[in-house]
């Protein structure tokens, strides 16, 4: 699009939610709401990054879900579609700042590797349009997951604010911590529903074709499914809240990130170069 | 100045050199104010007195013959209140003459408050004198200063609006019930004491949309009053810790001289409510919530001192407004003390009074 290849309009993308992380960053030292502006230059940035994921999608033919990068602009889009929609429904200050971190991290960090980029999985999804949607909803829950990560940061930031009694400066504008709990929950429920669907999309394809399925990558992809649906159960109940509820959101999307690796293992693998349609 | 006669001064202590822990040691409890009277009453030298109590200071104002006599009241306090005599003289504030005026000035007005311009000083001084003009512990000297201390503190209020957007005590509270909660419109919230910082705290938080308010006293009759007042309802006090889960918000400010809500109170609260938060605002001294409940995950329990810490952090905005204020007071505290001087400047001892203040250079 306007001559230009997916990977410019995906560094257009990072920029700007570098520039809304720095406009966060500069408000919050002159101890200033930024929500406007900020939410503005996200949205360019988001609008940027559709294009690019747009471009790179009609050159695979797919949704592009076929290597390391592809999967961290993934989630990232997906982080920044539930925070455009979530940040104007329930005005929670200070999420699109984290937001803006979190998706400048991972767009600029995934293009910085150009390996990460060098080689795409062929065939990844068999030419199976559900296990395309399966893998997009998969994806789609670690952007979920990677929200309530940083709703749980805001909850421990907010938390040590209010324990420890420094309510001014940038904490004045973390939201209320029962509204953060609530979102919270409200994103685990969801993450774990979508991954839910997801391997329940994915396990019709693997029951019909055993030999297709990589048992690293099914067990890891269970076990993850399986924490987050424990901590669901453990937080539903009361037996995990507040503090210990955050710390385990945060490790738990880590070690979500790490598990991408033996997900996204063992393929064959085509130069990306050779993409030619991919501007 | 002559180096005899009766001697304007003032004795106590307050926030402003004193932690919580003493304060809770040397706060006079409604019955044992009484009591106090009855020993001072009567005290050789001592002309006229009037006694500021409340949650952050203890002061004595008043008019002594001579510097033994005030010495003799120190005594008395320190002995009554099992207090380290030594102990108070390191915390104590022990000034006389012009000073007396100028410090009862700024109490008034909200200056040397913890929450800087809060308005319930002004009621507590006047409560303060009235409850000394009800015993006759005042004379004509305190009678003047303390009435025009009155007329100079609303002076100072409307000049400087020194208390607009002012956070008093219920504010505060109501300020942190929105931090954890966000909305008050389904908070519940329980008032234990029913007294005068008790009924602003509930009128704060009816004001800003409180979902329901319970009301408990040790006196049932006034928490039904209040309740009425409020729309709200009673609860006997002592189903306060039974009733505890049923509540978001917890407001204490009783005058129990001991721990209303004990740790054990909240830990089995939260068993019924783990994922809810849990505030406790406790506006009493001695201190009505065990401190150990802070601990607890999901609580959150503010004293007097940090709603004064988030007092603190507006004060620089008002920096402005209490530079007016003090000029104005400073004025008006000298121009009081010279109508005062002839009956109670004689003997202000030099030591007690600062440069700026001392009286030969204000005549």
């Amino acid at each position: 699009m306007f001559g230009l290849t997916d990977r410019t309009w995906l560094w257009f993308a990072a920029a700007f939610y570098l520039a809304a992380f720095a406009l966060g960053t500069a408000a919050l030292r002159r101890e200033r709401s930024s929500t406007g502006p900020l939410y503005l230059i996200v949205a360019i940035g988001f609008l940027c990054q559709n294009i690019g994921l747009y471009i790179r999608g009609l050159a695979v033919g797919g949704c592009p879900l076929g290597n390391t990068f592809e999967i961290f602009q993934f989630t990232a889009w997906s982080a920044m579609v539930l925070y455009l929609v979530i940040g104007a429904t329930f005005r929670l200050s200070l999420l699109g700042y984290f937001t803006s971190m979190l998706a400048a991290t991972l767009t600029a960090g995934s293009l910085a590797i150009p390996a990460w980029d060098a080689t795409r999985r062929v065939g990844a999804f068999g030419g199976n349009a559900w296990i395309e949607f399966h893998a997009a909803l998969a994806l789609f829950s670690y952007g979920v997951f990677a929200l309530l990560a940083l709703t749980s940061i805001m909850f421990l930031l907010r938390n040590h604010s209010l324990k420890h009694k420094h309510l001014s400066g940038s904490f004045a504008f973390l939201p209320a911590i029962r509204d953060l709990d609530l979102i919270g929950l409200r994103l685990l429920g969801a993450g774990v529903v979508l991954m839910s669907a997801a391997l329940a999309v994915g396990s019709v394809w693997w029951v019909r074709h055993p030999e297709t399925v990589n048992l690293s990558k099914l067990l890891t992809t269970i076990a993850v499914w399986l924490a987050y649906g424990a901590v669901l159960g453990l937080r539903v109940s009361g037996r995990l809240i507040a503090q210990r509820l955050a710390w385990s959101c945060i490790v738990l999307f880590g070690v979500a990130l790490l598990s991408l690796w033996p997900v996204n293992s063992s393929r064959h693998t085509l130069p990306t170069a050779r993409l030619e349609s991919s501007r | 100045m002559s180096s005899a006669g009766p001697t304007l001064f003032l004795l106590g202590a307050s926030h402003r050199t004193t932690p919580l822990e003493l304060r809770e040691k040397l706060a006079l409890t409604e019955e044992k104010m009484a009591a106090f009277h009855g020993r001072i009453g009567t005290l050789p030298g001592l002309r006229e007195y009037a006694v500021l109590n409340t949650c952050n200071r203890v002061e004595f104002y008043g008019v002594a013959e001579s510097p033994e006599a005030i010495e003799r009241l120190q005594s008395e306090f320190c002995g009554f209140q099992g207090f380290a005599p030594e102990e108070f003289a390191r915390i104590r504030k022990h000034v006389a003459g012009p000073e007396v005026i100028h410090h009862l000035l700024e109490v008034s007005s909200g200056l040397d408050s913890q929450m800087l311009g809060e308005n319930e000083i002004f009621g507590q001084v006047k409560s303060a004198y009235a409850s000394a003009q009800q015993r006759g512990t005042v004379g004509p000297v305190l009678n003047r200063v303390f009435q025009k201390a009155f007329q100079a503190a609303k002076h100072v209020r409307t000049e400087t609006a020194i208390t607009e957007g002012q956070i008093s005590v219920a504010n505060v509270a109501v300020d942190l019930a929105l931090t954890i909660f966000g909305e008050l419109s389904a908070a519940r919230v329980l008032l234990v004491g029913a007294g005068e910082i008790g009924e602003k705290t509930a009128k704060a938080f009816q004001s800003r949309g409180a979902g329901s308010l319970t009301v408990a006293s040790r006196t049932l009759g006034r928490a039904m009053e209040l309740a009425t007042t409020f729309g709200a309802t009673a609860l006997p006090f002592e189903h306060v810790p039974a009733h505890l889960a049923q509540y978001d918000i917890v407001v204490c400010s009783t005058a129990a001289p001991h721990a209303v809500v004990r740790t054990d109170d909240a830990v089995a609260a939260m068993r019924k409510r783990p994922a809810l938060p849990l505030f406790f605002i406790d506006l009493a001294l001695p201190r009505d919530v065990e401190p150990g409940i802070a601990e607890l995950a999901n609580v959150f329990l503010y004293n007097l001192d940090d709603l004064a810490k988030i007092a603190e952090e507006n004060r620089a905005a008002r920096a402005a407004k209490v530079s007016h204020a003090r000029t104005l007071i400073s004025g008006k505290a000298e121009h009081l003390w010279r109508q005062v001087e002839p009956q109670c400047g004689g003997g202000v001892s030099p030591a007690l009074v600062s440069p700026a203040l001392k009286p030969s250079e204000q005549v």
